[in-house]
């Protein structure tokens, strides 16, 4: 791990040697009142003054649809087209937030408990993350409750810690953030001695993950399921804009001789979500359906994969149409 | 839109049984040529057709689609077709919104004695559709694929 | 608002709803809250950044129960709940609406007649966001039109919040959850968020009542309410209804007159 300074000509020119390099960069942009990650070919592109994007970045790793394989049947012989690891392109995620490269431990832990996803570990493996820590905070956000903080590194390739000047400390993690940086050597200078806790946010942890760990031990059959989900509405609206959530629906698109398996986004918070085609419904309340979501995230995921479903970038409370806080929900049953 | 004369229209016709299928047979019987764009597809009733097959003709391929019945009054199952005229007076309005081309797809009351209607509706079709040139601009999005990558500009 | 809460306390102590559905305080604006206590029904507001549209839980048979309850409704809300009662989905025993009317005055309505008559001094308009994209989308040319929306629809990625959030989507089994055929796409792509949005477009034709809640709700900000709002400006003469007045003349695509417009049709 090294620490180097970048200053704001720095960080101009080693963008565009990046985007030169044939390498495609997302990164966020100001578009129809909203900030999300898309390719951009110039830094002026790139959003600044927001404290989140509306969605995460985990469709670079897991897109909201993906041809698993495909299949063609000319005069009786069959074609299979399976997925090609090769022709993911050579990805760099560009002014990432720490919640959210954070968000990749999970992701790819649920995506390699068993099996080892060809498709995801293909994407992970091509995409380099280039993350700025956090100088701002909002009331939706609660990194610093879930093991994270304004100015993690986990997940990411190569942190920047923007300073006054306009230039960055650069903390370069890995192997591919070192290749980034091959990419321009000269702009990075010597560390200039800035120390980096002076330019994040100050959040206070609003709950203890162990105690509410404790607590939801014994939450099964808590009233508590019922209150708190009242007024969801059951759409998939917190799932689809969460980075660690990995539900997933498998596709058949079948054009007589010819079709593919598509692989697309699911959320356990629909109703039809566990119906089986008995008939019987597990989670046929929207409580119980509430009642795992909460679990998975902050039970089962830290029990089964050691690690926590949840970064704190709260997405899920922002995105809600009713204000399903969770941040608000977990304080209240860590209260309990 | 420049005019390509080698652009044959593919035409997708959904039609009702009882009167433009019959009417179609007749020009069929009573020999008289017309274009040969159009692939019909029988339905019992114009009220039977959901708006979204026209849409749906239009992913796989169509250029063009003729949406055909029985002349109010006339439906052999009495209000079908009064049933189907509603549903296409709001769905154009819908699709004009959205900036699908509704030039594209053509509404007629056709008998079953109407043989010559129907070869003039075809013919006529098929000259306005190959103005229009083929509909490029919404084949290009019918693999129902996003772009790779997210919302990239085609 | 004093009123508002006294009285929720009030039926809700004396027994004559189980439940009250109203707003409390949320993170940044108001949201829906459920009162089956007389002491929950302090926390009720009623201001105008209440915005939800409270009539979606009237459908959900679990969340309200078999006994009678009592809704806390602001226009949009009521103008639902008429589109319901048209519906048969609702009958006169089982709801009690409560309002504040424009004089901060408590409102009590029982009947379909009562909240008609309240409505109609109402009149449903463009506010100041919906006139300005629709203005914009009215001047483009249809090409410009294909590629905003095809634009917007590429945002979108099915997370159905606008249906789920809309009160008249209640069908039990919605046409996406219905695999045999599996007419809409499940999975987001631009042309199939189109057609699912053209779709409920269409399953909303002389129902709509423009209350906002499906664009409030998505989450990546596209304006879908506009859709159905144009739509159902749009198809008012046509089909001889006043958008936002619901009224019991029968579903505009189950009905029919003799004299629907044919111009089009050659």
């Amino acid at each position: 791990m090294e620490t180097k300074y970048i200053s704001q000509s720095g960080i101009e020119q080693w963008f565009n040697a990046i985007v030169i390099s044939g390498k495609r960069v997302f990164a966020p942009v100001n578009s129809r009142g909203q900030v999300d990650f898309k390719l951009v070919k110039k830094l002026s592109e790139v959003a600044d003054e927001y404290i989140q994007t509306t969605q995460s970045i985990k469709a670079s790793v897991y897109p909201k649809a993906e041809v698993l394989f495909s299949y063609e049947k000319v005069n009786g012989k069959v074609t299979l087209t399976d997925f090609d690891p090769e022709s993911v392109p050579e990805t760099v995620l560009w002014k990432v937030h720490p919640c959210d490269a954070a968000g990749f431990k999970p992701l790819s832990a649920i995506f390699n408990w068993d099996t080892a996803d060809k498709l995801h570990n293909a994407h992970l493996v091509k995409t380099s993350v280039v993350s700025f820590s956090c100088a701002a905070a909002d009331e939706s956000c609660f990194c610093t409750s879930v093991n994270g903080s304004p100015g993690n590194t986990a997940g990411s390739d190569i942190q920047l810690t923007m300073l006054p000047d306009g230039g960055a400390i650069v903390e370069i993690l890995t192997a591919k953030g070192e290749t980034l940086v091959a990419l321009m050597p000269n702009v990075f200078e010597a560390d200039k001695g800035e120390k980096k806790e002076k330019y994040l946010v100050d959040l206070l942890a609003r709950f203890n993950l162990e105690e509410v760990n404790a607590k939801l031990n014994k939450a099964f059959n808590s009233t508590v399921w019922k209150e708190q989900s009242e007024r969801c509405l059951g759409c998939g609206a917190c799932a689809f804009v969460c980075p660690t959530c990995a539900c997933f629906d498998i596709q058949e698109d079948a054009h007589g001789s010819k079709g593919r398996r598509i692989r697309c986004w699911d959320a356990c918070g629909f109703a039809m979500f566990t119906l089986h085609t008995s008939g019987h419904n597990p989670r046929e309340h929207q409580s119980q359906r509430w009642r795992q979501r909460i679990l998975h995230k902050f039970s089962y995921m830290p029990e089964r994969l050691s690690v926590v479903g949840c970064t704190g970038c709260g997405r899920c409370s922002r995105a809600c149409p009713v204000d399903m806080n969770i941040l608000e929900h977990i304080t209240s049953i860590a209260k309990q | 839109m420049s005019s390509n004369t080698d652009f044959e229209p593919k035409i997708i016709a959904f039609v009702c049984n009882w009167c433009t299928y019959a009417g179609a047979d007749l020009t069929g019987t009573s020999r008289l040529k017309y274009a040969t764009n159009v692939k019909i597809v029988r339905f019992p009733c114009t009220g039977r057709i959901d708006f979204l097959l026209l849409l749906k003709s239009f992913a796989q391929g169509a250029d063009g689609v003729i949406v055909s019945g029985c002349h109010p009054n006339d439906c052999h199952y009495t209000s079908g077709n009064f049933h189907a005229r509603r549903r296409w007076i709001a769905f154009r309005s819908v699709l004009d919104l959205m900036g699908v081309d509704i030039r594209r797809i053509q509404y007629s009351w056709v008998s079953a004695a109407e043989g010559s209607k129907w070869a003039d509706l075809v013919n006529n079709t098929v000259a306005d559709i190959r103005a229009l040139g083929p509909y490029a601009e919404y084949q290009k999005v019918a693999d129902y694929l996003e772009k790779e990558g997210y919302n990239e500009e085609a | 608002m004093k009123k508002l809460r006294d009285r929720a306390a009030e039926l809700l102590s004396q027994g004559v709803v189980s439940l009250v559905i109203g707003y409390e305080e949320g993170t940044k604006r108001p949201r829906p809250l459920f009162c089956r206590n007389s002491e929950s029904a302090e926390k009720l507001i009623f201001d105008s950044r209440c915005f939800h549209n409270l009539a979606v839980y009237i459908t959900k048979k679990e969340l309200v129960g078999k006994e009678r309850f009592a809704v806390t409704a602001p226009i949009s809300t009521l103008r639902s709940i008429m589109q319901l009662y048209v519906e048969n989905q609702l009958s006169e025993e089982k709801l009690l609406v409560l309002t504040v009317d424009l004089s901060g005055e408590l409102r009590e309505f029982t009947t379909f007649d009562e909240i008609a008559a309240y409505v109609a001094q109402f009149e449903l308009k463009r506010g100041e966001r919906e006139q300005g994209i629709l203005s914009k989308i009215e001047a483009m040319d249809r090409a410009e039109r294909w590629k905003f929306w095809m634009e917007e629809m590429s945002h979108c990625f099915k997370c159905y919040a606008c249906r789920s959030a809309c009160p008249l989507c209640y069908c039990s089994k919605c046409v996406v959850e219905v695999n045999r055929p599996q007419w809409i796409n499940p999975w987001p792509a631009p042309l199939a968020n189109m057609e699912w949005h053209i779709n409920r477009a269409m399953h909303m034709v002389g129902r709509c009542t423009a209350c906002g809640a499906c664009g409030d709700a998505c989450p990546v900000g596209i304006p879908i309410d506009l859709i159905t709002r144009k739509m159902m400006e749009d198809m008012a003469p046509e089909f001889g209804y006043v958008p936002g007045q619901p009224a019991k003349q029968g579903n505009a695509l189950s009905s029919w007159k003799l004299d629907d417009r044919e111009q089009f049709i050659r």
